[in-house]
């Protein structure tokens, strides 16, 4: 495009200011968060109006760094204004010449611009020599800053986009509620630190923004504390993603430590490529950071969180429980492919952790989804099964393909959440078996905005979820003529059953919701436009933004817009990014893969088709296969009781560290230890008297030394203290000191 | 002015209080108010002098001591009168004159039962003089005489202001302590004999011992005595029966002094003496002060999770946090012993600052019984709110101050000073994350339990429970602001100690190689 080439000149002075001051995107929402907090009150039911205004603007800036950043790849041509940045900072000295921002110009030549470091410094220690920010001088200081990039602008636009709508459907949605502005603080709060996180430059950055959406989690979920199983459900979610942390902590220090005490993002990625870091440590770090990405991204076994996570208000669970918060995992991956590329040997390999625990993931959770008969729980195990999609797509390689499918569920699984809002807020309930059913006739919007987003979760074509879902079977590299980076069989397989589990629970949701029979009491009703505007604008988009990285093979649109979220949004490989193979796409996996979806709807359909016939309030079989196979019934259980999991969590691993284990250490600290201590207070005290009436009173009779002797003992001491002596106390504990320091010397 | 600052500031800042002491003493016991009024007036003067030294401070030179003053004191054993601050002992000077007068302040309207305003105050003003004159001695015997004093006024406070069980609370703590501190005073006695100089001058001694030859084993011992001294004062596992003892029967202001500021006496003097000077025995002895200190971490807050008495588990939580501190001191880096530094300050903020939660829901309640408690969220929203946030910044959250006592220890751990060995301390460094798990589970288990739910029946319409008062605003508000502010700004703390910390560790890490 030769008009972009033009601007591009024109342009550079404004995109840089863009990625200089990508700060202020987060620093917006968190003024939000102090605003809304300190005066939101006075505002009652207008509360919302500060987080709604600064996420609108937030979503401005982001959308406008998106553009600079795109309009500075679409007129890249490798490496032309890397050169003539490179020579500005060499010509000049480098620091002194920009006082506190540097930027950090890597990856000269590749396909991609180079990320765009803004630091500054944070903190100063003489352990960390080279964290990329130079205004003290001495290189010994920890920086703060950004780090803008592809993936990072695509993930600005995504969180403030989801969480605008979020913002704008809540004010709806939890009108009158008893704690509304805090509500609205705590999701600019979230807002904030999830911000925070996507720009971080440092791991040391990534593990604040990490914690403190976690926190912001933990207070929205327990929004409604008042009902124990809502705080339940809170520390839950907060203390399994502590178990996760360890892992975050310990890999985040082992590459601090091996990439040569650093916590700067490039350094490490660099370090991780160019083999500055071990294998065997790079390994090592890897699995810590994939414990950190099983708990917050609900990967198996640490996904138990996730479902009972539901318990807080519905907006949140579309925005933090969907869209952004749950992805942090496969983000932080992403911010550290190369770590976890060399670490886990991700090419030319068939299996490793991160592929086994994603595909295990994809298909355990998808499983879990057919038991529930609560719509978000089911939309919940959904999102397990999705996000194991996403760490399994990276597991085999394909990069893009991931953070492709980050964004178009990002879109439809909120459309989905946010659907189940508008039916929620008119039914009252979140059952689907005894409140909903037929609602399709009462709720229009809601209803077609839920089956595209359905469509587009299943992966029918044309539809956003078809195009990532394709993308990440075609990147196994299993499927002949696609290539990738290595032949992942089991993972591939798991995603196929995946895409029909889909498929099924989905029909099966959607039938039970907006087909068949009303089965509840209330008359439901459409919501209002602040509720279906948001549902329209994200089914909308479920339809188009499938689009954006079409293959360039495609008839037609193809070469025109094929590849863009690729071209836009990859670093190029080289210096702080592997070199990626990307997977062919193939017409023959397109078609086997929506071939499940299809066979997989048609049959569950037929299924509640005949079960309507015989019933018309039915929601499922009597006398069906679980009452004739005791297998299935066994299995049926095992779904239920969310195999055991939570059994093993609640029940015996932090029901015996609160019961048992903290008792008996207690025991032993009240029974053991302090008893030693009692029994040698009491007897120096009985020594003491002794000492004192037998020996100072009867031999000695007061000379010094036999008065020193005593007040060794800690009884006499305290006779001592206790009468108030306190200068021949004094003088006691000099001499007596000094005769045991004349012993230890002579006798050393 | 200045020159007057580098002449007698310490002195002025130290021995202030006991001159509102003075006046006090003159002053009969019935005028409570003056008493108070004097008392606030005094720490704030102290904070005046200190706030005019800490500006005055040189920060590009925080590694040298400054303000020093260096007077004969008791020529006979050569023992001097020498003071000074640099960027170790800076933050907890400030510390000191942050939390006094807020105690003082909190004490307008809390004043324990069975009152007399005049002793209490007095005892907290001698003690704001001890804890001073501990963290700016230079001398060892200037140290060990404020390392005792304050001893005193503490024993007093807990033994006549105290809960029930006071008198042997009191007791335990003044002989523990005491204990440790005979044998303290043995290890400085002996270096004062094997050194040959006759000195007991911190920095002199750390000269000396690198230039002469003491056997290891010689000073393997003399640092075990200072070992016991300052590890019973911290309180390292397993001796650390003491402190919730003594925690629990306090008041409220013993209990905010004693977590702030008293407990780092003990971290303090292995930072200030015992590394500096025997850094070739604070190798032999890291691996067991590391060990200990993660024991404590787990073993701590498995006490914390029996507890079902609000002040005990934060007096438990206590021996978690500084196993921290301690792991950060043992593996003798310069990250390790700056986070521990952070996390002194950061614990004397944060968990003086939930003593005087729990002192104002004993006010209220009657009862600090866990069980008994809850939705103090509905009853009393903004003191549980402040118990909410002070809880996550316990269990260290990053962007509140927690957090940098806590981390870079871990991260500190995975390569440690060297001379150390790699295997052992990157165990401690996963049984120290752990430990992050299980603060978490305290802490938010206890905020379940007392802030989120309905209040029970026994509470329900008890007008008694209010909403925090004007005093415990002010009294609290500086401590809640300092939380957030070193939570997002901790260049303040660490930039200041950056130097005379990696200096010392250098020296370590010069043995090891």
């Amino acid at each position: 495009m030769p008009i972009f080439a033009a601007e591009v000149a024109n342009t550079f002075e404004m995109n840089s200011w863009f990625f200089d001051n990508a700060w202020l995107i987060p620093a917006l929402m968190a003024a939000s968060f102090v605003v809304t907090l300190f005066f939101g009150k006075r505002l009652g039911a207008k509360a919302h109006v500060i987080g709604v205004g600064a996420v609108a603007a937030s979503f401005v800036l982001a959308l406008l760094t998106a553009y600079s950043w795109i309009s500075q790849v679409e007129g890249y041509d490798g490496g032309a204004e890397n050169a003539v940045v490179a020579t500005e900072l060499a010509a000049g000295d480098e620091f002194a010449a920009e006082d506190v921002t540097s930027h950090n110009v890597e990856g000269g030549g590749a396909a991609t611009p180079a990320p765009v470091v803004t630091s500054v410094c944070w903190f100063d220690t003489g352990d960390a020599p080279n964290n990329n920010c130079d205004d003290r001088g001495a290189a010994k200081a920890v920086g703060i800053g950004t780090l803008i990039d592809g993936q990072s602008v695509m993930m600005l636009v995504v969180v403030t986009f989801i969480s605008l709508l979020v913002h704008v459907f809540s004010t709806d949605y939890v009108s009158g509620d008893r704690r509304y502005t805090h509500y609205f603080a705590f999701l600019s709060l979230f807002t904030a630190s999830m911000l925070f996180m996507v720009l971080a430059s440092s791991t040391l950055q990534l593990i604040v923004g990490w914690e403190l959406v976690g926190v912001c989690s933990f207070v929205l979920i327990g929004h409604w504390w008042e009902e124990k199983p809502n705080s339940d459900a809170a520390m839950k979610a907060f203390l399994t993603n502590r178990v996760g942390d360890i892992g975050l902590l310990i890999g985040v220090s082992i590459l601090f430590v091996t990439a040569g005490n650093t916590f700067d993002i490039q350094t490490i990625n660099n370090a991780a490529l160019t083999g500055v870091i071990s294998q065997n440590s790079l390994l090592v770090a890897s699995l810590a950071l994939m414990a950190a990405v099983m708990s917050k991204s609900g990967q198996f076994i640490l996904h138990t969180w996730l479902p009972d996570a539901m318990a807080g208000p519905t907006p949140v669970s579309a925005l933090i429980h969907a869209a952004t918060m749950v992805v942090a995992g496969i983000y932080m991956i992403g911010r550290l492919y190369p770590v976890f590329w060399e670490g886990l040997s991700i090419a030319g390999s068939n299996l490793n952790a991160m592929a086994l625990i994603g595909g295990i993931t994809t298909v355990g959770g998808g499983l879990l989804a057919f038991v529930q008969r609560d719509i978000k729980k089911v939309l919940a195990y959904s999102t397990v099964s999705q996000l194991g999609y996403m760490v399994m797509a990276l597991g085999v390689g394909a990069w893009t393909a991931a953070m492709f499918h980050l964004f178009t569920h990002a879109i439809f699984k909120a459309c989905l959440f946010l659907g189940a809002g508008s039916v929620s807020h008119s039914v009252h309930s979140f059952d689907m078996k005894n409140d909903m059913g037929g609602l399709r006739k009462y709720m229009p919007k809601t209803f077609i905005t839920f089956m595209i987003a359905t469509g587009a979760l299943i992966g029918l074509p044309p539809l956003a979820g078809f195009w990532s879902k394709d993308e990440i079977l075609a990147g196994a590299g299993v499927w002949s003529g696609t290539g990738g980076n290595g032949t992942y069989y089991i993972p591939f397989i798991f995603g196929l059953i995946t895409a029909g589990l889909t498929a099924a629970y989905m029909t099966r949701t959607i039938w039970l919701v907006f087909f068949g029979q009303y089965r509840g009491n209330g008359t439901p009703h459409e919501s209002g436009p602040r509720i279906t505007i948001p549902l329209s604008i994200l089914a909308g988009l479920a339809v188009v933004v499938g689009f954006l990285n079409v293959p360039e093979e495609l008839p037609l649109i193809g070469s025109r817009f094929g590849l863009k979220f690729q071209n836009w949004f990859e670093p190029g490989g080289g210096t702080v990014f592997p070199v990626i193979a990307h997977a062919k796409p193939s017409f023959s996996l397109a078609i086997v893969a929506t071939g499940i979806g299809l066979i997989s709807i048609f049959t569950v359909w037929t299924y509640y088709q005949r079960l309507y016939a015989k019933d018309s309030r039915a929601t499922e079989v009597t006398g069906g296969i679980r009452d004739r196979s005791a297998l299935a019934r066994a299995g049926h259980t095992v779904l239920v009781e969310k195999y055991y999991l939570d059994h093993l969590y609640t029940g015996v691993i932090a029901g015996s560290t609160k019961g048992w284990l903290a008792r008996s250490a207690y025991w032993v600290n009240q029974n053991i230890i302090d008893n030693v201590i009692n029994y040698t207070g009491k007897g120096a005290a009985a020594t003491g008297r002794f000492l004192y009436r037998y020996i100072d009173q009867g031999a000695i009779d007061g000379t010094v030394n036999g008065t020193g002797l005593t007040a060794l003992s800690v009884g006499g001491i305290l006779r001592r203290m206790q009468s108030g002596k306190v200068r021949q106390y004094a003088t006691l504990m000099f001499g007596a000191a000094t005769v045991l320091a004349a012993i230890f010397i002579i006798a050393v | 002015m200045t020159d007057f600052l580098n002449n007698n500031g310490i002195s002025l800042m130290v021995f202030l209080p006991l001159v509102g002491v003075a006046l006090m003493m003159a002053i009969p016991e019935k005028q409570e108010e003056l008493h108070k009024l004097i008392a606030l007036v005094t720490s704030l003067a102290t904070a005046a002098v200190g706030a005019a030294l800490l500006v005055k401070f040189n920060y590009d030179n925080s590694s040298a001591l400054q303000f020093a003053i260096d007077k004969s004191w008791i020529d006979v054993v050569n023992a001097r009168y020498s003071v000074a601050l640099d960027g170790i002992s800076l933050p907890l000077v400030a510390l000191t004159l942050l939390i006094t007068p807020l105690v003082i302040i909190y004490s307008w309207d809390h004043i324990p039962e069975p009152g007399n305003a005049k002793a209490f105050l007095i005892l907290m003003l001698v003690l704001h003089t001890g804890m001073l004159g501990t963290f700016v001695a230079q001398d060892l015997v200037l140290f060990f005489v404020f390392f005792e004093v304050v001893l005193l006024p503490m024993y007093f406070m807990i033994g006549v202001w105290g809960g029930p069980d006071r008198l042997y609370a009191a007791i335990k703590f003044f002989l523990f302590t005491l204990f440790g501190s005979a044998l303290m005073l043995v290890s400085f006695l002996a270096l004062y004999w094997v050194t040959g100089s006759q000195t007991f001058d911190m920095q002199r001694l750390a000269e000396l011992v690198a230039n002469t030859e003491i056997s290891s084993r010689t000073q393997w011992l003399i640092f075990g005595g200072m070992f016991m001294g300052f590890g019973i004062k911290v309180p390292m596992f397993p001796f650390h029966t003491w402190l919730p003892d003594a925690h629990t029967q306090a008041p409220t202001q013993g209990s905010v002094i004693l977590a702030a500021v008293l407990l780092k006496l003990g971290t303090y003097g292995f930072v200030r003496i015992a590394i500096p000077i025997l850094p070739e025995a604070a190798v032999d002895w890291a691996p067991i002060i590391g060990g200990l200190a993660v024991i404590g971490i787990i073993y701590g807050a498995l006490g914390c999770l029996a507890q079902t008495d609000m002040k005990r588990l934060i007096a438990f939580s206590s021996v978690a946090h500084m196993g921290y501190v301690m792991l950060g001191i043992a593996t003798l880096t310069t990250f390790g012993i700056q986070a521990a530094i952070f996390g002194m300050v950061a614990h004397g903020l944060i968990t003086g600052m939930l003593f005087f939660v729990a002192g104002s829901v004993k006010e209220r309640y009657h009862t600090l019984e866990i069980k008994r408690l809850g939705g103090m969220l509905t009853q009393a929203p903004k003191l549980g709110w402040i118990l909410a946030f002070t809880s996550m910044a316990s269990l260290g959250l990053p962007g509140l101050a927690g957090f940098w006592g806590e981390f870079p220890v871990i991260l500190a751990s995975y390569s440690p000073a060297p001379g150390l060995s790699d295997g052992l301390f990157r165990f401690y460094m996963v049984v120290a994350a752990l430990g992050t798990v299980l603060a978490a589970a305290y802490l938010l288990w206890l905020l379940q339990r007392t802030a989120f739910g309905t209040p029970s029946e026994e509470f329900a319409d008890d007008p008694n429970i209010t909403d925090v008062n004007t005093f415990e605003w002010i009294a609290w508000a500086p401590i809640l602001a300092l939380i957030l502010i070193l939570g997002f700004l901790p260049g303040l703390l660490f930039d200041v100690m950056n130097d005379p910390v990696s200096a010392m560790a250098d020296a370590v890490a010069a043995l090891g190689k």
